[in-house]
């Protein structure tokens, strides 16, 4: 029963129109505007399947981008305002996670396989006989060649 | 009645599948011909039950059956005809149906296409692709059966989901499982190998075609539910690194660095070992996705702790055939021998880079969408993992690919010259540097980090093209000798460079769009105008509509440049009746390569609608790009080479050592 009613509020959610920002939040400054557009986009909506508070038109991403919108207009920095959120939120309302104990698995994963493939890949050419090289024919080869081929 | 012969011939079909996992697999060991010969004649009998089984669904919903409750759930009498097919898939059981469809007529076609193919490997390979079928049987009769019936039958259905009703949509799952399920042929070959513990250049060139055919689909199904996102969700987004969208394109990064593995592996007998890893590990994300989408997951780690039985049933089905298949590798592999030898810089070598960064970078995909699963289930923390984390690591991980993308070409097999490749491609990085910088002039600017973005584009598109002039020799020969050695060059040399083109295309598209699109949100009273990507458009109002199961608020735009009126469109919120659910239909107007997007919001008190307004400059080359990769998958399937058919092993045997020149493809 219960996976139903998470369904059908999953449906409900990833049906509605997502129809992020309306007019009347746009802030003044173009600026700021721009600021609030990036920082929105990296922040989860908290009620929705994977989506962004900028493109959801849920009543509760429309609160947390006015809510950002309120802490940039009073003059606070990007990391501030998103210090902030995280500390109403939760790490879980960042898109992007930081960097820490829990998340150094996430972010050193990608360097860590590469580092790793690329040593099997030099262990691996390292631990093969190396390409013969064709040393060229001697003169004595050639001539030797040459009286076959007439004959 | 027929219903219950539809569930009876999936029963059968079970019957069959379980038969033909074992009975070939002795006959194989064994030598027995007469066992082997079931495989081909089973795989063609499954294929029947399983297609009259999916027919009888398909009546089922044409004929708006509710006694069924999967149709009752899933259709509405009222819904177009097409729909009422596509309906079939549009929901859990009709599509795991189509996924067992799918891989009964993969196993169909290798015996069609597989007449010569050694009698022990067909029947080995034949009876891996019934243990899938097998599983996926239980899977449906035990968890998802389709032909439940309902009594009394409901005089009317539920309506399939809205934003399912949709051509995009429609053709979006066969498509992609066509290439999903396309692998498990890749994947059998692989695990019949293992059994049989030995691997050819005859192996190889069978695998190739089927490697080739899957990633063709899964490109076209990916690009088809991306543009599907794109205009049916209604806000221009193309694509989200959506946990069920990260399941598709895993795959087709797994199955890219297979097609160019197996390439080595047909010419060179090297790379074996990683190959037929590669070709399990391609499946085994098929399959993983199959469990992120079917199980619910995704939803919640808690929706799936409720109601677990069917996400338990396919992690069972994922557990033992991907712990079946690492477990077969590591007895096995070790006695397959490693084939020809290179250096490390050469075409081989550059394939092996390509391998290196395609699978890095498809374990940091699979990574980031898992590690909120298990971080949740481990720490009971919460964490999200989206869209800028992807961005930023997967799009590092492409700088370097795509940067050796045209230098793979140039270099020769087995030992290769930087310095040689490098000399063909300075025109062609001076040529994309010059594109790049008039495409930026075009575009007014923007971060500088564009222009080089641009010119990485042309300098993929350009490269490919490059490929294919200095093979027909053009700047050296004559000019029409050139051209004769052009239209000569095998197939398999155009499909690469289509491809690799392709993808250039889309980078192009990328990071156009991303770079300068405009967004505009404003209300708008009718006669009121807006202006995007040099376009006026003026809101001529609202007018009311009703289709056939929904009713329609349709805004009129007409759009005009310099004056001059040159398109109009509709823009639409849709209400689909019988589930009271709202959608959008966007109004897409195209120009050359760019698209003017038109969404309507809310209605406000005073009479005014908010509307916004997309401008996507160059958008359609994200699809175009991916259209010509899969007009490059075609080309290369029709090589010659691919259908004259791998020689049989005997005819390798008699013609030992004949020394036979590679042609520098």
């Amino acid at each position: 029963m219960m996976r139903r009613v998470l369904i059908a509020v999953f449906m409900l959610f990833s049906a509605l129109p997502a129809l992020a920002v309306n007019p009347d939040e746009v802030l003044k400054d173009p600026v700021l505007e721009e600021r609030a557009r990036g920082l929105s986009a990296h922040l989860r909506c908290m009620v929705c399947q994977n989506q962004s508070i900028d493109d959801s038109n849920a009543e509760l991403a429309k609160d947390l981008r006015v809510l950002v919108r309120e802490r940039l207009t009073d003059g606070d920095t990007d990391e501030q305002v998103l210090d902030y959120v995280v500390s109403r939120y939760g790490e879980f309302v960042l898109l992007k996670p930081r960097l820490s104990a829990k998340t150094i698995a996430l972010w050193s994963a990608p360097i860590a396989l590469l580092l790793i493939g690329a040593l099997t890949m030099i262990l691996f050419v390292r631990s093969r006989p190396p390409l013969k090289t064709v040393t060229p024919l001697s003169d004595e080869e050639k001539a030797r060649i040459d009286e076959l081929s007439k004959g | 009645m027929i219903i219950e012969l539809g569930h009876f011939a999936l029963v059968l079909a079970l019957a069959v599948a379980l038969i033909l996992s074992v009975v070939p697999v002795i006959g194989a060991a064994r030598r027995d011909a007469a066992m082997m010969a079931l495989a081909p004649v089973g795989s063609l009998v499954l294929f029947a039950l399983v297609a009259f089984s999916f027919g009888v669904l398909t009546w089922a919903y044409v004929v708006s059956d509710f006694s069924v409750r999967n149709v009752w759930e899933n259709s509405h009498s009222m819904m177009p005809l097409l729909y009422k097919y596509t309906g079939v898939w549009g929901n859990h059981e009709g599509s795991m149906l189509l996924w067992l469809l799918i891989i009964v007529l993969f196993s169909a076609l290798v015996v069609i296409f597989g007449k010569n193919l050694p009698e022990t490997l067909k029947a080995n390979v034949l009876a891996v692709q019934a243990w899938i079928a097998s599983a996926f049987l239980f899977f449906i009769l035990l968890t998802s059966n389709p032909f439940l019936r309902m009594n009394p039958a409901p005089a009317e259905g539920q309506d399939l989901n809205p934003i399912l009703q949709d051509v995009g949509l429609a053709v979006h799952p066969p498509l992609l499982y066509l290439g999903y399920v396309g692998f498990s042929v890749c994947f059998s070959f692989a695990v019949a190998a293992l059994i049989e513990g030995r691997i050819d250049a005859a192996w190889a060139r069978w695998v190739r075609p089927w490697t080739l055919a899957a990633w063709t689909f899964l490109t076209a199904g990916i690009a088809m539910g991306s543009y599907w996102a794109y205009y049916e969700l209604g806000w221009g987004g193309w694509w989200f690194w959506d946990p069920v969208e990260n399941a598709s394109f895993m795959p087709w990064l797994a199955g890219t660095a297979l097609l160019h593995s197996a390439l080595v592996m047909e010419k060179r007998e090297a790379l074996k070992i990683w190959t037929v890893l590669l070709a399990i590990m391609t499946f085994s994300l098929s399959l993983l996705g199959t469990f992120l989408v079917r199980s619910g997951v995704l939803t919640s780690v808690h929706a799936f702790a409720t109601d677990p039985s069917r996400g338990i049933f396919i992690l069972g089905i994922l557990t033992l055939f991907i712990g079946g298949a690492f477990g077969l590798f590591a007895w096995r592999a070790p006695r397959l021998k490693s084939g020809g030898l290179f250096q490390p810089i050469s075409r081989e070598g550059a394939l092996v880079l390509n391998n290196l960064i395609l699978t890095v970078s498809c374990a940091t995909v699979l990574t980031g969408t898992l590690y909120p699963l298990v971080l949740e289930t481990i720490t009971g923390e919460k964490i999200s993992v989206g869209a800028p984390f992807f961005n930023l690591s997967f799009g590092l991980l492409m700088i370097p690919l795509l940067l050796a993308v045209p230098f793979g070409p140039l270099l020769a097999w087995k030992r290769g010259d930087v310095l040689a490749a490098m000399q063909r491609l300075y025109a062609v990085v001076a040529l994309s540097f010059v594109a790049g910088l008039v495409l930026y002039y075009i575009e007014n600017g923007g971060p500088v980090m564009a222009a080089a973005g641009l010119a990485m584009a042309c300098y993929l598109m350009l490269g490919s093209l490059a490929d294919l002039w200095y093979r027909a020799n053009f700047g050296k020969l004559a000019f029409n000798v050139a051209w004769r050695r052009l239209i000569g060059l095998p197939r398999s040399a155009f499909g690469t460079a289509l491809a690799h083109f392709g993808l250039g295309v889309t980078v192009l598209g990328i990071i156009i769009v991303s770079t300068y699109e405009t967004e505009t949100v404003l209300e708008m009273r009718q006669g009121m105008t807006a202006e995007a990507g040099g376009y006026t458009l003026v809101f001529d109002g609202m007018r009311h509509a009703v289709g056939p199961n929904y009713t329609d608020d349709q805004g009129h735009f007409t759009i005009s440049k310099d004056g001059v009126v040159v398109a109009d469109t509709w823009s639409s919120k849709r209400l689909y009746t019988a589930r009271r659910m709202p959608t959008t239909e966007a109004g897409i107007v195209t120009f050359w390569f760019s698209q003017l997007y038109v969404s309507l919001g809310d209605a406000m008190a005073d009479g005014g609608m908010v509307v916004r307004i997309w401008w996507k400059p160059f958008i359609l080359c994200i699809w175009g790009g991916c259209l010509i990769m899969m007009l490059g998958g075609f080309v290369s399937l029709s090589d010659r080479r691919l259908r004259v058919g791998a020689p049989s092993r005997k005819a390798k045997v008699a013609k030992p050592v004949t020394p036979v020149m590679e042609p520098a493809e």
